[in-house]
């Protein structure tokens, strides 16, 4: 027994060594969505920093909301440093006081001169937020098999393309999307929207295509789920299907009708460490340079107006130009939508419900 | 020791007295041992589980936020608009609760907290409070009226009254499907947002069909084990346990790679030729999927007690009554089924009590249809941060949980539980 | 006709048969096999019956072993299938056609080194590989983690839990039921209730998201199983063992060590081992309590399995079945030693 006791006191021992480490000074952890994305902003953002300032970024992955930002912000354990979120959440986060207020005077001018304040698109710099890209949801399908797709109400229609839809487990952007397969005007959908009819006539456009719809959480899962001819057609966000055909070869269309742009943006949980070399990656991050070496690994694009120009083509690939592939090219942005945060602040509670009982029906 | 107490008893005191006195002293004792262990779950467990049972009455985001006018609305009779003096002290309350950026304590809680309520709400807070330092003077009723015309609406100050009050029934109703009604009395909600009854309905029937066929499927092979010769049936015992002793998680990813529709089942009957290839069937994630893991994973939960039953019966009993002759199905009914309900109580409150609160299964393998009343409490915890409908849904399903633990103890004594 | 079966040789003879016509009609031996699986295996387990025995009865008896078979064979399939599986050489969840006809191509252990290799910085590298390995690959530090709290965890279990049953077998314990329910309590409450709960409570007092908090949540789900198996030894214990080491002059400690330990021994050993195993299986309470840094197995399988699911799943998988076999031989060799300790008979 003695020698149990021994073994389990040592093993205990060896263990607890071995799990304990330390976080080192200098190094931040930065969370964003996965995938090609990540990717990207390993690219443009982690490496050069790093290299520039001899500091580590480590990066882990999430599949976005606030519940992880507020868990450790209200149980005083602050293990992230900075987070890539979507606008509404930046919002609604900073109006719960789980985020750190960012001083916007911190961030340089652009590239040529311009002064931040007007380098960056409007909108784009919030009381606790920093943007950096301009992202959306698309639907796309395989050019291979499907050809002759006119708008986004072809995605609602079973009988033109039959088959099963992929679409983003949640109300949004799906509300919009199906009241503007419905025929709603993209300036008109958010006032459609806020009556119960309106509400009403979203679900029962969502209905006709119910049975035939598998619902993806992940970014990486639409592209994959094409792949697999799992679906025929899915909603995607843009970036993940145009790198599934710029770095996969794969024979992927977007379809830009109705298409559903928002922003991403960093935040810094309240109570964050190392809030020093925190500000200097995001400063670092969404400057010119940075912001338009993003845009060469995926389809984003850039929040600063005096990045634009150097937006050039796909890192690896000279003949890609970049700038057709954005959400903001002209030809792509004739029926867009920007997602308005202040209704799914003030609604999502109530429609993430309703969508829940909608559901399991 | 025993022998000691006696020769001290004839030291004058009363033998009656000190027998009490070292049974007291015993009694102690072994109380005392089980009190470390006793003390470390109060602080682990019995804690944790009554503060979230507080968590699912007790609200304080609107008293936290904006404490003077929590108390003035409550004053106020509810009748038409609140006096000019209680929007006096919401503006200059919202005006102070704008710088504050401590945790739970802002505007943005306060707003959270009272769209649960009446949804839609929560920008007339956010807009509010960033222009209500424009507002000066009085009279503020007016003025708040004017910088959004929703602030004229009495519903909103009614909701507000309710929410001021830190104890709330209110997530109880929400849990319930139930909301409150204009006049503040409590009706049914619309059916479109029904979800957590129907949902409780459902869990409760996906248990019961899973227990009933875990008993279906528990009780010939209970049978076999217990008649078999040891040899033999420590063999077939394997079978049992070992499925028992491996991981929850290996065992649903199993079901997943034989379920799923590139998975072994469908490649068989494809290539059996009983479906095509484009008509694979959906066997997982769905309610299929989930009622299959889940009878795969509890039914050793049933067989054992059983089997611990039936090994107890003498072979003789029905061997007589056949012998007397009772046909054996006659004999089966009235001799060797009755003599089995301990185990058959045993096994179906514990598969039960299992079921309903099951989490990890429904969440890999249950789609949308196929999820139990678990998966929405953490998607309230997780998801949606409304941690006190996530409480008040958890209580619910812990009353009906500690119920039928209750129920068990009184037939069978959760001491008699054995594992292999 | 099933009176003639009195011999098992015979039926099998007949069985046999039937499956060489199959094999005839249909061209292939799998289903062949597959007939032969499922009618002949009972047959093992048909043993003699009383010569009276009329021929309905004999061939109920037999379809009876075939679905109770049936039923073993579906609890089982599950967990033996995944182990071909994860030695697929394709990145696929079903059986290949060259793993059907047995091709040694079709078959690789591509997916275990993917255990070893997933998040490593260079896994190709000879300098530096184990440190690396041992630092940076995604499953090792999950299974260092999982190692981690299940040992301590136990340990904390164990301790308490046989003090705790050695106060609850006494027969002078007050309040015994109600003591037993609630040390057994953590058991049947549902697992999320119980995470939420240490959520909350964690959160305030700055144990969410650190290893003692995981190992907390693990020592309460533990206790009950040690509880459970410890009282059950102690019900078969003589109480004069106890006073005549006492009665020879040997103190409370000495009397426990020597006299009460070896015999609840086995005991607290299965207990232990219950406790381990629920430590090393739990995701519940990891999901709500615990950080990237405490991601243990099952936490890192169940994000792979709701993310994307990979033939790595399988091979980790098939790894955790082989430890059961090992925990269940263990369990089994200290049942029997416990037996036989206390007298009974062998089995």
């Amino acid at each position: 027994m003695n020698k149990l006791i021994n073994k389990t006191l040592i093993a205990t021992a060896i263990s607890a060594a071995v799990a304990a480490s330390s976080v080192q000074a200098g190094e931040i952890t930065v969370v964003s969505w996965g995938g090609a994305y990540t990717k990207s902003q390993v690219e443009a953002y982690h490496k050069p920093w790093m290299a520039q300032t001899g500091n580590t970024v480590v990066s882990e992955d999430y599949s976005g909301g606030l519940a992880e930002i507020k868990a450790q912000v209200e149980a005083g354990n602050v293990t992230w440093n900075l987070v890539d979120v979507e606008l509404s959440d930046a919002v609604r986060g900073c109006d719960e006081g789980i985020l750190e207020v960012i001083d916007p005077s911190i961030l340089p001018a652009g590239a040529d001169g311009t002064p931040a304040a007007d380098d960056f698109l409007p909108g784009t710099v919030h009381e606790c937020a920093v943007g950096n890209i301009v992202w959306s949801t698309v639907f796309a399908y395989d050019g291979s098999k499907t050809q002759g797709v006119g708008g986004i109400a072809d995605f609602f229609n079973l009988d033109k393309f039959p088959g099963k839809r992929g679409l983003r487990k949640g109300p949004k952007p799906n509300l919009e999307m199906a009241l503007m397969a419905d025929g709603v005007a993209p300036a008109d959908v958010y006032e459609v929207l806020s009556t119960d009819a309106g509400i009403d006539r979203a679900f029962a456009k969502l209905d006709s295509i119910k049975d035939s719809v598998v619902w993806w959480e992940a970014g990486a899962q639409p592209p994959q789920l094409l792949a697999d001819g799992e679906v025929v057609m899915t909603t995607a966000y843009n970036g993940r299907i145009f790198n599934a055909v710029a770095a996969e070869g794969k024979p992927f269309e977007i379809n830009w009708d109705g298409q559903v742009w928002d922003l991403d943006l960093w935040v810094i949980p309240k109570g964050a460490s190392n809030m020093e070399d925190t500000l200097d990656f995001i400063k670092f991050s969404t400057g010119t340079q940075a912001l338009a070496d993003q845009a060469s690994w995926i389809s984003y694009g850039p929040v600063r107006k005096s990045s634009a120009p150097l937006v050039s083509s796909y890192h690896n690939q000279p003949d890609l130009d970049m700038a057709p592939h954005m959400p903001t090219a002209p030809a792509n942005f004739a029926n867009a939508l920007q997602n308005d945060f202040e209704f799914w602040a003030d609604n999502q509670d109530q429609l993430n419900e309703r969508f829940n009982a909608w559901l399991s029906k | 020791m025993s022998t000691a107490d006696i020769s001290i008893s004839q030291d004058g005191i009363p033998l009656k007295q000190k027998l009490a006195k070292t049974t007291a002293l015993q009694r102690r004792r072994a109380l005392l041992l089980t009190m470390p262990l006793v003390l470390f779950l109060l602080v682990s467990f019995v804690v944790p589980i009554g503060q979230m049972l507080f968590n699912s009455v007790h609200n304080d985001k609107v008293s936290a936020v904006v404490p003077n006018f929590a108390d003035a609305i409550l004053q106020w009779d509810g009748v038409g608009l609140p006096p000019e003096e209680t929007f006096e002290i919401f503006v200059k309350d919202m005006i102070q609760a704008k710088k504050v950026r401590e945790v739970g304590r802002t505007v943005g809680n306060l707003a959270t907290r009272v769209n649960y309520e009446m949804p839609g709400s929560r920008s007339l807070f956010t807009s509010t409070a960033r222009k209500a330092k424009k507002i000066k003077e009085g009279p503020y009723k007016e003025a708040l009226i004017k910088l959004n015309k929703k602030w004229g609406n009495p519903q909103i100050w009614l909701t507000l009254q309710r929410a001021a009050r830190d104890i709330t029934p209110a997530f109880y109703v929400a849990a319930l499907d139930l909301k409150y009604a204009e006049d503040g009395s409590i009706e049914r909600a619309d059916e479109l947002y029904q979800i957590y009854l129907n949902n409780f309905m459902k869990t409760l029937w996906l248990s019961a069909l899973i227990t009933f066929i875990c008993i279906l499927l528990a009780y010939p092979v209970a049978y076999l084990l217990s008649v078999l010769p040891l040899r033999q049936s420590n063999l077939l015992m394997i079978m049992v346990l070992l499925p028992f002793w491996t991981s929850l998680l290996v065992r649903t990813t199993a079901w997943i790679a034989i379920l799923q529709t590139e998975g072994i089942i469908n490649d068989m009957l494809v290539f059996l030729g009983f479906i095509s290839d484009d008509g694979r069937i959906q066997m997982i994630y769905n309610q299929t999927g989930t009622i299959i893991a889940m009878v795969h994973i509890l039914l050793p939960f049933m067989i054992l007690p059983l089997y611990s039953v039936m090994k107890t019966i003498p072979p003789s009993y029905m061997r007589a009554a056949l012998s007397m002759g009772a046909k054996p199905l006659y004999a089966y009914r009235k001799v060797y089924f009755p003599q089995t309900l301990p185990g058959l109580a045993a096994g179906t409150l514990l598969v039960f009590i299992l079921a309903i609160g099951y989490y990890i299964t429904p969440a890999l393998v249950g789609g949308e249809d196929g999820l139990l009343i678990s998966n929405l409490i953490a998607y309230h915890i997780q998801k949606s941060l409304n941690w006190s409908l996530g409480a008040a849904l958890g209580t619910i399903l812990l009353v009906v949980v500690l119920l039928l633990y209750w129920l068990y103890n009184k037939l069978i004594g959760i001491d008699k539980l054995r594992f292999g | 006709m099933f009176k003639q079966f009195k011999q098992k040789q015979k039926a099998y003879g007949y069985l046999l048969l039937a499956a060489l016509v199959i094999t005839l009609f249909t061209g292939t031996v799998k289903a062949a096999i597959g007939f032969l699986l499922v009618f002949g295996v009972p047959l093992y387990f048909m043993n003699k019956m009383p010569d009276y025995a009329t021929t309905g009865e004999r061939f109920s008896r037999y379809m009876f072993l075939v679905i109770s078979s049936s039923i073993l064979v579906f609890l089982i399939t599950p967990v033996l299938i995944i182990i071909p599986l994860s030695f697929n050489a394709e990145p696929y969840f079903t059986f290949t056609e060259g793993m059907l006809s047995l091709d040694p191509d079709a078959f690789s252990t591509r997916w275990y080194m993917d255990i070893v290799y997933n998040g490593m910085a260079a896994p190709q590298a000879i300098e530096g590989w184990w440190a690396d390995m041992w630092e940076n690959a995604q499953w090792i530090r999950a299974a260092r983690n999982s190692f981690f709290i299940a040992t301590v965890s136990t340990v904390i279990a164990t301790v308490l839990g046989t003090i705790a049953a050695l106060g609850l077998s006494r027969p002078e314990m007050p309040y015994r039921a109600l003591i037993t329910s609630l040390l057994i309590s953590p058991m049947i409450v549902p697992l999320v209730i119980t995470a939420t709960g240490m959520f909350f409570f964690y959160s305030q007092v700055g144990l969410a998201k650190t290893y003692w908090g995981v190992i907390l949540a693990h020592v309460t789900l533990g206790v009950p199983f040690v509880i459970i198996t410890v009282t059950a030894t102690l019900s078969g214990f003589d109480m004069s063992l106890v006073r005549a080491a006492q009665n020879m002059g040997a103190n409370g400690w000495t009397t426990f060590r020597r006299v009460i330990m070896p015999l609840i021994l086995p005991g607290m050993i299965s207990g232990a081992l219950f406790a381990f195993i629920t430590s090393l299986d739990e995701v519940v309470a990891v999901l709500f309590i615990a950080d990237v840094e405490q991601r243990t197995i099952p936490r890192q399988m169940f994000s792979g399995i709701r993310e994307q699911i990979s033939p790595t799943i399988l091979s980790v998988a098939s790894i955790l079945v082989l430890m059961s076999v090992i925990l269940l031989t263990v369990l089994e060799l200290l049942r029997r030693r416990s037996e036989r300790l206390r007298g009974m008979s062998p089995g």
